[in-house]
């Protein structure tokens, strides 16, 4: 039995596991067998992804088939095994959540159709991972891009569903074509569909600037880098709330995974990859955390999040290959070993908020933040674990986030004190940047918990919400402990990190010991169960406060009135109106407030919101010019169908007397 | 053998313009029986016997000989049409066309650099005569039985060169292309029937309005 046996094995649990399900009269048996089945599956894949990151050993493994493609090759390292991770924790955890969130008993209609595509959506997440093979991969893209797509458009009875799975549509197959371009120079390059070692390619050439364009535009459609997020949002607001996190979690990581695997083919980068790349993540982090700050929808606010992050993984991968250019493996290992380890924090971290964003939807059934609010008591279980994620994507102490974002600060900083050059100075912007983004993160997140969990309840609907069942609780839970756990003991996974920087860059100084040499990464155990055990001082010290003295009941925030009603209270565009005029900028959002000239005004009502302004300010209107000047071009498209043959038939036999 | 599957390769270019040039359905779904059949006949003789041939030949006599007709003439039954009346181009033009492509094949296959052994045989310009045949119908015809038709003209034409390769062709690609078509054959059944319903007409020249 090898590491091998068991992905392939948690590979093939999870793509049959949703069949019995579309068969099953008894629709609720039917899905009961799919969770079993998902998380048996994970549960063998994480053991075989952790001997692999134990081990740090890389197999490979050819499968039979007959396409005359080259070999189907299957590969584990553990720069693949980092990723494997995250798909089987999340996907294990989501299957578990979809249980208790999307029973059988009341969505007879959908529930076979999502149980199944969620099992095949694992396993071509997989499948991507151990792929070796450029055939290959774009078969278990495809599979994973349309598997999505039929996860996401399961409430297709609602038109913003339909809009937001046509626009995920078009945009996942416009990434797929510039992966098509991509492997065909990659083929080029290489000779063969089957990927070469690490850093055998010479970065220098022209079609190695061509494989990196191509790569940066399919995969970073797929991640979300800003400009090319205008799927996203819609996407993770409207899909179901464990598909949300999937998608989230795991499935944009795969744009990260396919880019990191791309540069990691190559040697002697040119200095200009690495400061595109991290000029990118710096932009896709401010902007999709200033984005995120002006949102009013849970959902979406939590998916301009993930854009933010993206950004963040993608500075780690840029500083990486930065160092690569100048030949500092220090600046190599602490960039890269950021980078994954944020992949699998934000993994962690934002499913938990997405569930935790379900359960609450499940309990009040909208996403609406300025319609929530006391939500912690009714839920205290659910505001508790929300609190948890939300500490964590803010990069605080003690929890995950911090770590990752840790490394790449260490190396930036490293970056700037140790090399000159052109290099410097977009090292030295990306460290206030990243600062930055953590502010207006933290921002966001008091805003979100402030409205949401705090306050008294806006609406009828969320005094009645109830805690979720424990079905949902448990693999909130089990994410929580994982983020707390990375927090507090992260010396765990340098080793694990430092092995999968060493496939990503073969290079005898990636060890687990140089890790913690350049970030001194037992001092965050100490400093977090430092603060942590200051906190709970604090908290005690003022529990036998309370209990001492006698303590005037209120409410919350009554702001000094003498009756607040709940609209008094704070709302997110209040709260977040100062930042989101800041931005203005870039977000251009929509404000219809009322004009009061008399001294005694009639009622009047105040509204704003922020649009996804690069697809409605930029993307839009180029299509439509587009679609304007290429009238001439539709005459084509006459749905005669003898003439569409005949194209075939004229192209055909052109073909044949050019070939004559 | 090999010159009588000369002959035969001439029957099956034959059969090519008696579908060109009739207007009757009937007639040219018999006709694309009869070429199924002939081309069933062919792996027999220019390879030497084996069951996995026997097979092969069993299934495409039976697939193209007996079920697919026999689908079609359901399907021409039930819509009610006998002719296919005003088609884009009419018989003799198509002809004409037919047999300056079919003269183009078999210019076109006397420069190919083919394999020694397939060289002087009818193999290549029949195949190529096919494929053009069976594009014709499609761009040419207006019903949607008649286009049904041409794509089994094309699909005869691929066969043909496919019998050069039946060695090298695993069986399951074989059984694939077959499956392939009769799920093809069931589909086009389907639709003309609902296309017949819906619009009283089987005339696919008609579904512009399904363009968006």
């Amino acid at each position: 039995m090898t590491a091998g046996t068991f992905i392939i094995a948690a590979i093939l649990m999870a793509a049959l596991s949703g069949i019995p399900a579309l068969f099953l009269r008894n629709r609720s048996l039917g899905q009961k067998l799919a969770t079993v089945i998902l998380v048996f599956g994970s549960l063998i894949g994480l053991a075989g992804a952790m001997a692999i990151l134990v081990t740090g050993q890389a197999e490979t493994y050819v499968v039979a088939w007959s396409l005359p493609f080259g070999p189907c090759e299957i590969g584990l390292d553990p720069l693949g095994a980092i990723f494997l991770l995250a798909v089987f924790v999340i996907s294990g955890s989501c299957a578990v959540y979809a249980a208790g969130y999307w029973p059988a008993d009341d969505n007879p209609a959908t529930v076979h159709r999502i149980t199944f595509f969620f099992g095949l959506l694992t396993a071509s997440l997989a499948l991507l991972v151990t792929a070796r093979n450029g055939v290959l991969f774009l078969m278990a893209w495809e599979i994973m891009a349309l598997s999505c797509y039929f996860l996401l458009s399961t409430e297709d009875e609602k038109p913003d569903v339909r809009e937001a799975a046509t626009l995920y549509l078009i945009t996942t197959h416009l990434g797929t074509l510039a992966l098509f371009a991509m492997f065909s120079l990659l083929r080029g390059a290489a000779g063969s569909f089957l990927f070469p070692a690490a850093g055998s390619l010479n970065a220098a050439t022209p079609l190695a600037t061509g494989i990196f364009v191509t790569a940066l535009l399919g995969f970073g459609l797929k991640a979300g880098l800003m400009p090319l997020h205008i799927w996203l949002p819609s996407a993770h607001a409207n899909a179901p709330s464990h598909v949300s996190a999937l998608m989230s979690g795991v499935l944009i990581k795969m744009g990260i995974y396919g880019l990191v695997r791309t540069l990691s083919l190559f040697h002697h980068v040119p200095l200009w990859w690495g400061i595109t790349v991290l000029t990118i993540g710096i932009v896709s982090g401010v902007a999709g955390v200033a984005f995120a700050i002006g949102q009013h929808d849970l959902k979406r606010l939590l998916a301009y999040h993930s854009i933010e992050n993206i950004g963040i993984i993608a500075m780690g991968i840029g500083v990486a290959l930065i160092g690569q250019t100048l030949g500092n493996s220090t600046l190599v290992l602490l960039g890269m070993a950021g980078a994954l380890l944020h992949v699998l924090n934000h993994a962690t971290f934002k499913s938990l908020l997405f569930l935790c964003a379900g359960a609450v939807i499940h309990a009040t059934g909208t996403r609406e933040i300025d319609l929530l609010g006391g939500l912690a008591r009714r839920m205290p279980y659910t505001s508790a674990f929300f609190l948890v994620g939300a500490v964590a994507i803010c990069g605080l102490p003690p929890l995950n986030g911090f770590v990752s974002e840790f490394l790449i600060y260490v190396g930036l900083f490293s970056g700037i004190l140790d090399e000159g050059g052109a290099a410097v100075a977009v090292l030295a912007l990306a460290a206030p940047a990243l600062a930055l983004i953590g502010g207006l993160a933290a921002a966001c997140f008091v805003k979100v918990y402030g409205i949401a969990f705090l306050g008294i309840p806006r609406s009828e609907k969320t005094n009645h919400g109830h805690e979720a069942v424990r079905v949902m609780l448990a693999p909130m839970a089990l994410l929580a402990v994982i983020c707390l756990g990375i927090g507090l003991f992260p010396l765990v996974l340098a080793a694990p990190l430092a092995g999968a920087v060493h496939s990503w860059q073969p290079d005898a100084g990636m060890t687990g010991y140089a890790l913690t040499a350049a970030a001194p990464l037992g001092w965050i155990t100490i400093l977090g169960l430092v603060l942590i055990c200051l906190a709970g001082g604090i908290a005690l010290h003022f529990v036998g406060r309370l209990k001492a003295e006698p303590v005037a009941g209120g409410v919350t925030w009554d702001c000094g009135y003498l009756r607040p009603a709940p609209r008094m209270q704070y709302t997110a565009s209040s709260f977040a109106e100062l930042l989101v005029k800041t931005f203005a900028g870039i977000l251009h959002p929509h404000v219809t407030s009322p004009a009061m000239k008399e001294p005694l005004p009639g009622p009047a009502r105040f509204a704003s919101h922020v649009p996804e302004t690069m697809l409605e300010h930029v993307f839009m209107p180029v299509l439509r010019l587009a679609n304007d000047r290429l009238a001439q071009l539709r005459r084509l498209q006459h749905g005669q169908l003898h003439l569409y043959i005949l194209y075939t038939f004229v192209t055909l036999v052109v073909l044949l007397i050019w070939a004559y | 053998m090999s010159s009588f599957a000369d002959q035969l390769l001439v029957l099956v270019m034959l059969i090519n313009f008696a579908v060109l040039g009739s207007s009757r359905i009937a007639l040219a779904i018999r006709a694309v029986a009869a070429q199924g059949v002939v081309l069933g006949l062919l792996p027999w003789l220019i390879h030497p016997f084996s069951w996995h041939l026997l097979a092969i030949m069993v299934g495409i006599i039976l697939a193209k000989g007996v079920l697919i007709p026999w689908l079609l003439t359901g399907a021409v039954n039930k819509a009610e049409i006998r002719r296919e009346t005003e088609p884009f181009v009419g018989y003799v033009t198509t002809l004409i066309i037919g047999a300056l492509l079919t003269a183009f094949a078999f210019v076109f296959a006397g420069k190919l650099p083919l394999a020694p052994a397939h060289q002087g045989l009818l193999f290549v310009p029949a195949s190529v005569a096919t494929v053009l045949t069976g594009f014709l119908v499609l761009t040419t015809r207006r019903k949607a039985i008649t286009q049904v038709i041409g794509y089994l003209v094309l699909e005869n034409g691929i066969f043909i060169f496919g019998l050069l390769l039946t060695e090298a062709m695993p069986v399951m690609v074989e059984a694939g292309a077959l499956l392939d078509l009769l799920v093809g054959i069931f589909v086009m059944g389907i639709i003309i029937n609902h296309i017949s319903r819906e619009f009283s007409s089987i005339d696919t020249s008609r579904l512009t309005t399904l363009k968006e």
